[in-house]
C-alpha cells in the first residue's frame, strides 16, 4: 500500500502538468499582493475580496484573500483535473492494465488514487496559503489583526486561523474529489472525466445561486464552500465546518461506493 | 489425457461475450509447465481477449480458468506476482524515464521487495538492451524500444509464467531474433511461456506447443510435432503423361490435381503409401517420370487452412 502510494505521489508530482497547475494557483496571491502593493492604497473596509482590507495590517492575510478568490474556480478546476484523470488517464495511456496485472489490486488502486487527489488538494491549498502569507509578509509586514468578531489576533493566532481556513477548504473539496474519481471509473477518456467534474462544481454553484431551488441547496456539494470566514471569528464558529464535513463525507460514502462497485467489476479493455 | 496439475494455464469452456458478439467461444486451453506455447491466430480471433481473461483484466462470461494451478481471477493477488505479462502492446508514462516506469510497475506489486527494486530494474533494462536509455523519457523511445521496455516489465522478477502478447510487434528482424533468444533462455531457466502472434513464422522456431485460434474458437492445440505431423504429405510428379499419372495415383487411393505436366497426389487423412511404391507403380504403368518429390505443405499453409485467408475481418 505505502509503496504504491509513494509511487503514485512521485508520479503525480514528477509530472509537469501538476507543477503548472500549482503555479497557476500560486499566481492568485502573487497578483493580489503585488497589485495592492504597487497601488499603495489602503483598501477601504469591506472592499475587494474577503479579507482584502486586512492585508495592509498583516500581510499574512494575502493567503486568505487569495484562497477566497480561488475557491469558486481555480481550485476546483485543478482538483478536478487530477481526480478526473486518476483512472481514466491510466486507462488512456494503457498503464492501467499493467498496474492491475502487477497486481496493484483494484480496491487498493482506487484508494491510492483518491488519496493522491486529496494530496494534490492539500498541495494546491498549501501553495496558495504559503505563497500568500510569505509574499504578504515581505510586502506588508505582519501585525495584529481584528477578527470578524472584533477581538484581535497576533501573528501566531493569525497563522493558526489561516491553517484552519485551509482545512475548511480541504473539507469542502472532498465531495468533488469523489465526483472526479467516480467519473474517472466510468470512462477511458481523461479529458471527458475532467470536464464532467469541473461541470459538476460549476453547476452546483449555479444551482446554489438560484433562490427558487432552495429545497435543493442543502444537498449541493458547494453549499458550504464560502463559509470559511467562520474560522476567523472569535470564538471560532464550528457549525458550518461540521455541517460541511457531514455533507462531504456523505458524498464520499455514496460516490465512493459507486466508484468502488464500478471499478472492481469493470472489464479493463483499454 | 493431460492432468490439469501439469498445466501452467488451463481453461475449461472459457467464453467471453460482448453484447451479441462472442469474442471467445468455449475454449479449453492447455499450456503444460515448461512449454513455450505459441498462441496463434489472425488479428481479431480472440487471442488478446483470452489473455485479458487469463490475467483477470476482464471477467469471463462462462467457463473456468486456472493459472499456475490457482483459479483466476479469484486468486489474482497470489498468482499475478508470479506472472510476467505483455498485453496488447506496451504502455508507459511518457513523461517518465524507462527506469522510472519500471519502478512504478514494480511498486504496484505488493510482493516485490523495495530494497532490491533498483537492482532489479537495472537488470531488467540490461536484459533487453536498454541500459543506455534508462533515464530517457519514454515519449522519446522508438516503437522497438517501447516493445523491449514492455518485455522488461515482465522480467522485473523471476516469473514462473510469462504471457507475451505479440512481443515482436514493431521490432526489426534483428530485434525479433533477440526476442526469440530471450524467450528460449527464459524457457531454459524453467519458465513457462505463452507467446501470442498472428505470424506463425515468428514463433515456430521457439515453440514446443501451439494453439490456433480462429473466430473465437481454439481450432487446434497440441505439440508442434503433432501440428507438423498433421500436415499431410503430398507426392508431386512431373511427367509428359499426366493423364496416365493421374490414373495410377488414383489407383493408389490418392486425391489428384494436375496442371500441365505436374501432377500432385495427396492422401485424405489415411497414412500415405511409401514413396518408393508410388514411383514403382508409375514406372510399371509406363509413365515417363521426369521428376518426383514428396512435399509437405508448410506450417504456414496449414495455419492458413485452419484460420482462413484474406483481409476479411471475422464478424
Amino acid at each position: 500500500m505505502t509503496a504504491l502510494l509513494t509511487s503514485e505521489l512521485r508520479t503525480l508530482f514528477r509530472r509537469r502538468r501538476t507543477w503548472a497547475m500549482l503555479t497557476v494557483l500560486a499566481a492568485a496571491p502573487v497578483l493580489l499582493a503585488v497589485a495592492l502593493w504597487l497601488s499603495g492604497d489602503e483598501p477601504a473596509p469591506g472592499e475587494g475580496p474577503p479579507f482584502f482590507d486586512r492585508i495592509t495590517q498583516s500581510g499574512l492575510f494575502v493567503s486568505v484573500a487569495a484562497l477566497a478568490l480561488s475557491i469558486p474556480f481555480f481550485l476546483p478546476v485543478t482538483v478536478a483535473v487530477v481526480a478526473g484523470d486518476s483512472l481514466a488517464g491510466e486507462a488512456s495511456l494503457g498503464t492501467l492494465r499493467y498496474l492491475l496485472v502487477a497486481p496493484a489490486g483494484r480496491s487498493r488502486l482506487l484508494l491510492v488514487k483518491a488519496v493522491a487527489a486529496l494530496a494534490f488538494a492539500v498541495a494546491g491549498i498549501g501553495t496558495i496559503l504559503v505563497v500568500g502569507a510569505g509574499l504578504g509578509t515581505v510586502l506588508f509586514g505582519v501585525g495584529p489583526v481584528p477578527t470578524l468578531s472584533g477581538s484581535t489576533l497576533g501573528v501566531a493566532g493569525s497563522s493558526g486561523r489561516i491553517a484552519l481556513v485551509g482545512l475548511y477548504a480541504l473539507v469542502s473539496l472532498l465531495g468533488l474529489v469523489a465526483v472526479g474519481i467516480l467519473v474517472s471509473t466510468l470512462t477511458d477518456v481523461p479529458v471527458g472525466a475532467m470536464a464532467a467534474t469541473v461541470i459538476a462544481a460549476i453547476a452546483s454553484q449555479i444551482l446554489g445561486s438560484i433562490p427558487q431551488l432552495d429545497w435543493l441547496h442543502p444537498w449541493l456539494p458547494t453549499r458550504y464552500w464560502f463559509g470559511f470566514a467562520d474560522m476567523l471569528r472569535d470564538p471560532i464558529a464550528w457549525g458550518q465546518l461540521q455541517d460541511s464535513l457531514v455533507l462531504q463525507l456523505g458524498y464520499v460514502a455514496v460516490l465512493g461506493s459507486l466508484a468502488w462497485a464500478r471499478f472492481t467489476t469493470k472489464d479493463v479493455l483499454s | 489425457m493431460i492432468d490439469p496439475r501439469d498445466l501452467a494455464v488451463a481453461t475449461a469452456g472459457l467464453t467471453k461475450r460482448f453484447g451479441e458478439q462472442v469474442a471467445v467461444d468455449g475454449i479449453d486451453l492447455a499450456v503444460p509447465y515448461g512449454a513455450v506455447y505459441g498462441f496463434l491466430g489472425p488479428n481479431g480471433s480472440g487471442k488478446t481477449t483470452t489473455i485479458r481473461l487469463l490475467l483477470g483484466l476482464a471477467r469471463a462470461t462462462a467457463g473456468e480458468i486456472a493459472v499456475l494451478g490457482e483459479p483466476m481471477p479469484d486468486r489474482g493477488r497470489e498468482v499475478l506476482p508470479r506472472v510476467g505479462a505483455l498485453v496488447e502492446g506496451p504502455a508507459f508514462y511518457p513523461y517518465l524515464g524507462g527506469a522510472a516506469n519500471l519502478a512504478r510497475f514494480d511498486a504496484a506489486n505488493p510482493a516485490s521487495d523495495p530494497a532490491t527494486r533498483r537492482t532489479r530494474v537495472m537488470e531488467a533494462l540490461d536484459r533487453v538492451g536498454l541500459t543506455a536509455a534508462a533515464r530517457k523519457k519514454t515519449k522519446a523511445y522508438s516503437l522497438g524500444m517501447k516493445q523491449r521496455l514492455g518485455i522488461a516489465v515482465a522480467l522485473l522478477r523471476p516469473r514462473e509464467l510469462l504471457v507475451l502478447d505479440e512481443p515482436t510487434n514493431g521490432l526489426d528482424p534483428q530485434g525479433t531474433r533477440e526476442i526469440r533468444a530471450l524467450v528460449r533462455s527464459l524457457a531454459a531457466h524453467g519458465s513457462t511461456v505463452l507467446v501470442s502472434s498472428h505470424l506463425l513464422t515468428e514463433v515456430e522456431q521457439i515453440c514446443t506447443h501451439v494453439g490456433v485460434m480462429s473466430r473465437g474458437r481454439l481450432v487446434e492445440q497440441g505439440t508442434l510435432e503433432d501440428f507438423r505431423g498433421r500436415a499431410e504429405a503430398q507426392f508431386v510428379v512431373r511427367s509428359p503423361d499426366p493423364t496416365e499419372a493421374v490414373r495410377v495415383l488414383v489407383g493408389l487411393g490418392l486425391a489428384t490435381e494436375s496442371t500441365g505436366d505436374v501432377v500432385t497426389g495427396s492422401v485424405d487423412g489415411r497414412p500415405p503409401p511409401p514413396a518408393e511404391d508410388v514411383v514403382a507403380a508409375l514406372v510399371a504403368a509406363g509413365v515417363r517420370v521426369r521428376g518426383f518429390a514428396v512435399e509437405r505443405p508448410s506450417l504456414e499453409d496449414r495455419f492458413v487452412a485452419l484460420t482462413g485467408e484474406g483481409f476479411e475481418v471475422p464478424r
